[in-house]
Order: C-alpha cells, then structure tokens, then sequence
C-alpha cells in the first residue's frame, strides 16, 4: 500500500497551503504570449535563407577548385575515396577507441567509387557525338592503372599553377594524355549544370538522396570557404552557429566545444570521442537524482532560496 | 503478379480482376458476419449493473480497486489510469502557494513554443519543403517555424536550470526527470534534422560537417544526414513524434505526482515506509 500513497497526491499535499490555480488559463496565455513573440520575432528579423551551392555555381566561381577536386576523384585521392565506411571499401581509416571502431560494424552499404560516379560516368553519359571526349574516354580507360596515375599526378602537379581566364583552366605544358579533355569537358558539363542532375541520377525518376553531390562539393575548397566566411567551420565552433546573424543550435554548445580542445582538437578519432563523451555525459544528465554529490548540489548552491523566497516562508510560517 | 491485369468490361463499367476479387471478397466476408453464429457470452444471464462500478468520478473508488483482478483488461486499464489520474488532479484549479516564481512559467513556455512549432511545421509540410524559399508567406511561417525552436530551447534548458537548482526529482520524481532529459534529447535531433531539411548552403554545410560524428558511431550506415528525404521524413514524422509523445509522459508525470515541496519543507514524505525530513 506505500506505492500507493506515492501516487496519492492529496496525501502529498496535506498541510500544504493551496492557492487557486486555472491550468487551461495559464496555458491559453503561454499559448497567445509566445504566439504573439514568435510572430514578432518572424516579422521584424525573418529567418536565414542563404541559397545553396550548386556544382554549377561552384564550377563557374572557381574552376581551378572544381577541376583539381574532380581530378582528386578520378585519381582516387580525394578526401571521400579515402574515407572508408560507410561510403568506400578502405581499411584501417575507420574512427577507434583501442579495438572499438563501430564505423567498420557495417561495411560500405552507401558505397562510392568516386572515378566512375563524379568523372567516368557523367562524361560517359554526356559523350554522345562528341568525338574528342569519347576518344579520350576510351584512351583513358584503355591505359594501364601506372599510367592513368603517372597522367594523373603529372596533371595534379600542374595545377598548382593553373590559371583561369573565361571559366576555362589552363596548366602548362606537360604529358597529361587525355586527362586535360576529361577535366575540360567535366568542367563543361558542371559550368552547364549538366552535372548537377547527372550526380542526382539513379534508375529511379524520383530524387532525394544527395550523398553523391554533397560529398564531391565537400571535396572541394568551395563550399568550405563559404563556411568559413560564415563562421560555420568545426574549428569556429560551427555547429552552433547561423549564416548571418541569426542565432544558430546553441543548444551544441557543449558538444562543439569539445572539439576546440585537448585532446580531441588534434586526435584522428575526436568526433567518436566526442559522441561517445556526449553520450556518457547525458546519461550522467538523466541520472542526477541517484548520484550522489551531483543531486546535493541544488541544496549547497541555494538558489532555491531565491525561488521560493515568499512561498517557502507562508508554508513555514503555516506549518508552525 | 508483373503481368498486367485481366478486365472485365461490363456496360460502361471497366473493373480489373483483382479489384473484381477484393470487391468481392469484402461482400461475402460482410454476408458471413451477418449470419455466422456468434459465440455465447459466459455470464450473458447475469446483471453487469452492480459489479461494475462506476470509476470515471474525480475521486479514487475502493471498489474499482478490487475489480482489476478480475481479468478484464479493458477495466482493468481503465481503473488503474482513474486511480492514478482523477479528473482534479488532471485538471488542478488549485495548487501548491510555494508554486509562486516565474522559475515555474518556463516548462508551459516550452509547451506553448512547441505548439507553434508544431503549427508553422503543418503549414509548412503541407506546402512542400520549396515553398518557403520561393514566397514570401513561406518565408514569414519559416521565420515563425525559426523562432518558435528559438524560444522553445530556450524556455526548455531555462526550464532544466529551475528543475535542477529546485531538485525537482525529489520525492519519487526522478523519472519525471529522467523523461525530461530525453525530451530535450529528442528535440535536439529533431532540431538537427530540422536544419538539414532547409534546402540552403547551412544544409549542405551541417550535412558535410556533421557526417563524421555520425559515421564515426557506425550509424552512418543507416542514418544517412547527406539523404534529404531520409532527413526530411524524419524530421517531419518520427522527431516530432517522439517529443510529443514523451512531452504527454512528462505531464501526466507531473500531474501524477504535483510539484515536489521546497527544499527544507518540514518533512512528512514517506519513502520506503520510512519518514523523510526536509532538513
């Protein structure tokens, strides 16, 4: 029967004095109060709407960017065709604790071969009467993977010290094979915004998944050059900022600034030490009724005093 | 089941087969409920009238207690909610005079926040994920959508800070608490997701960035941020979903136990049998 007497409110509340209360009242002002801010707020500061990147926008605003990217891709050195799980088949990249790496669990189920699905493909599907571009093709794929490489690092070199002039990429001189008409025609067809569909491309009419687009942008130093004007890169605390000024998921507060200190700033495998100190550290959130130190901190740091300044003394004042 | 259908052309009437087959079906099946025998009630003879007694009252009935052992699990339900939540303790008109802070307005701040959330969400949905970019009416339920989850996390961590520095878990409330803690949880994914649905550069931007804590756990495999309409259906179904229905947890919590005394109340709270003072 004591369980019962938990649930029996009245028992709880004996000797306790009671004021009148309208609970529907209360909550049909907090309803109108709130309303009438959040419509305020609405209507003098808006909400952010920075557009989004296309591969079109970014291959025009900076093409030497997108063509070294895409030549990253075809080469199988981007920052993606390394990334291993769950988008390639690499090995021993996968984040760890010790012998812990959940991110090898399960395999590469959304997996990317980024020479084929960023380059290969979308020139392949383009080539069509093209002439230039299908021998290029077909020079490409018919060479040895040393000398596909051998073109591949002799390109990347040079476009260090690539030059754009009309939205076109020009690198000096050199024995590239057919990776120079591979890079102009990807750049065509990006500039043309072909690319943008052929990347969303699938054998179904209907589109949703981005994974392929977004993760070549993020190849690139496009997209996170614009981050970084708006202050959203990881090392700028981004995850809890806005574009603009608005006010950003400050509520990541704690799980961003792990990142911008020791020892996760530097370690290969912070964010799995950071998602698993967060996890931990809410747990520890919900359990603060049963551990000790941290439930008797309310009682040694007395705000409450300050809440139930007036109300603490009636109830005593009563009780006497 | 590929090969196209068989159809059945009657007057002006063009019906496939396998329509013909439901249609059909749902006749007899209705034609077999109207004349198969229904079996007997075990106490059909017997009056209900005076066993069952009536629980929907305000106050708790000692006989409904008796009825839940006897095996009706409908009435059974049905007396263990009425013990536990009459309708004055549901809907208070009165309570405690130590309730008497504005500390207290945060946690219905946070309701009323999400209601218009919730509103500005609908309108939202149903226009489809472009309208706000391209009107300004969209605009102007985006910017309510916007602040209203400003408010609300706001409302909802000042609302922990008052709990935590109340000790509000005190008194058996501890999973009040607890509930609370996943409330604010699910809200931040639901948030995230949020934010991954704009169809903006800080869309593309959290999506690349916030893959990696994602991947690094393993869940990456699943719960893919780059997939818009994995992102998108979450945000506007499952999210949504789970803090209302843990929110409704977390009130009847609340109205189940009323609001814990102030710390250094004089004691009379029984806890495993045993007085417990307020000292």
């Amino acid at each position: 029967m004591s369980r019962k007497k938990n649930w029996d409110q009245d028992t709880y509340y004996r000797g306790v004095p009671m004021a009148p209360y309208d609970l529907i009242k209360e909550l049909v002002a907090a309803l109108l109060i709130i309303g009438l801010v959040s419509l305020g707020l609405a209507f003098a500061l808006s909400s952010p709407d920075v557009p989004s990147v296309t591969i079109q926008s970014w291959s025009t605003a900076d093409p030497i960017d997108f063509v070294t990217t895409a030549t990253a891709e075809l080469a199988g050195t981007s920052d993606t065709a390394g990334y291993g799980p769950p988008y390639t088949d690499v090995s021993g990249v996968a984040q760890a604790i010790g012998p812990f790496a959940p991110q090898d669990f399960f395999g590469d189920p959304l997996h990317l071969d980024t020479a084929h699905e960023f380059v290969l493909g979308p020139l392949s599907t383009v080539s069509g009467s093209n002439d230039t571009l299908t021998s290029a093709l077909a020079t490409f794929q018919a060479a040895t993977s040393d000398q596909q490489q051998a073109w591949l690092t002799a390109y990347t070199s040079a476009l260090d010290s690539a030059t754009a002039q009309n939205g076109q990429v020009t690198v000096p001189a050199g024995d590239y094979g057919p990776v120079t008409a591979l890079m102009a025609s990807e750049l065509a067809i990006a500039q043309s915004g072909s690319l943008d569909g052929i990347l969303l491309t699938s054998p179904r009419f209907y589109q949703t998944n981005y994974t392929a687009p977004l993760l070549f942008m993020g190849d690139g130093g496009y997209l996170a050059s614009l981050a970084d004007q708006q202050h959203l890169l990881g090392t700028q605390w981004g995850m809890m900022n806005e574009t603009g000024s608005y006010p950003g998921q400050t509520w990541l507060w704690l799980f961003t600034m792990w990142y911008q200190v020791p020892p996760f700033d530097t370690a290969d495998n912070a964010d799995l030490l950071v998602v698993v100190l967060m996890g931990f550290l809410t747990l520890v959130l919900a359990l603060v009724p049963f551990i000790p130190i941290l439930r008797d901190i309310p009682r040694w740091i007395p705000i409450h005093r300050l809440i139930w300044r007036r109300s603490a003394l009636a109830g005593r004042a009563d009780s006497e | 089941m590929e090969s196209p259908a068989t159809y059945v052309h009657f007057w002006f009437v063009v019906i496939s087969v396998p329509n013909l087959l439901i249609i059909g079906g749902m006749v007899v099946l209705f034609v077999i409920a109207l004349l198969a025998p229904f079996p007997r009630h075990k106490a059909v003879d017997t009056p209900l009238a005076p066993a069952t007694p009536d629980v929907t009252g305000s106050l708790p009935d000692p006989a409904a207690e008796q009825a839940v052992d006897d095996g009706n699990w409908t009435r059974g339900t049905r007396n263990a909610i009425t013990r536990r939540w009459p309708w004055h303790q549901l809907l208070p008109d009165k309570q405690p005079r130590y309730v008497a802070s504005w500390v207290y307005m945060f946690g219905v701040g946070a309701i009323a926040a999400l209601v218009w959330i919730i509103i500005s969400g609908m309108i939202l949905v149903f226009f489809g994920p472009t309208w706000w970019h391209v009107s300004n009416t969209g605009k102007f339920v985006n910017s309510i959508h916007f602040w209203s989850v400003q408010l609300f996390f706001a409302f909802t961590v000042i609302h922990l800070w008052g709990q935590f520095f109340m000790a509000g878990w005190r008194h058996g409330r501890a999973l009040t608490w607890i509930v609370g803690v996943g409330i604010f949880s699910i809200s931040i994914g639901a948030a995230f997701t949020g934010y991954l649905s704009q169809q903006n550069l800080d869309a593309q931007w959290i999506a690349l960035n916030g893959k990696d804590a994602i991947n690094g756990t393993g869940l990456g495999a699943f719960f893919n941020i780059l997939d818009y309409g994995q992102m998108f259906g979450i945000h506007v179904m499952l999210l949504p979903l789970g803090v209302i229905s843990l929110l409704v947890v977390h009130i009847l919590l609340i109205r189940l136990r009323g609001i814990a005394v102030p710390i250094g109340w004089p004691g009379r709270f029984k806890r495993n049998g045993q007085e417990e003072r307020e000292a």
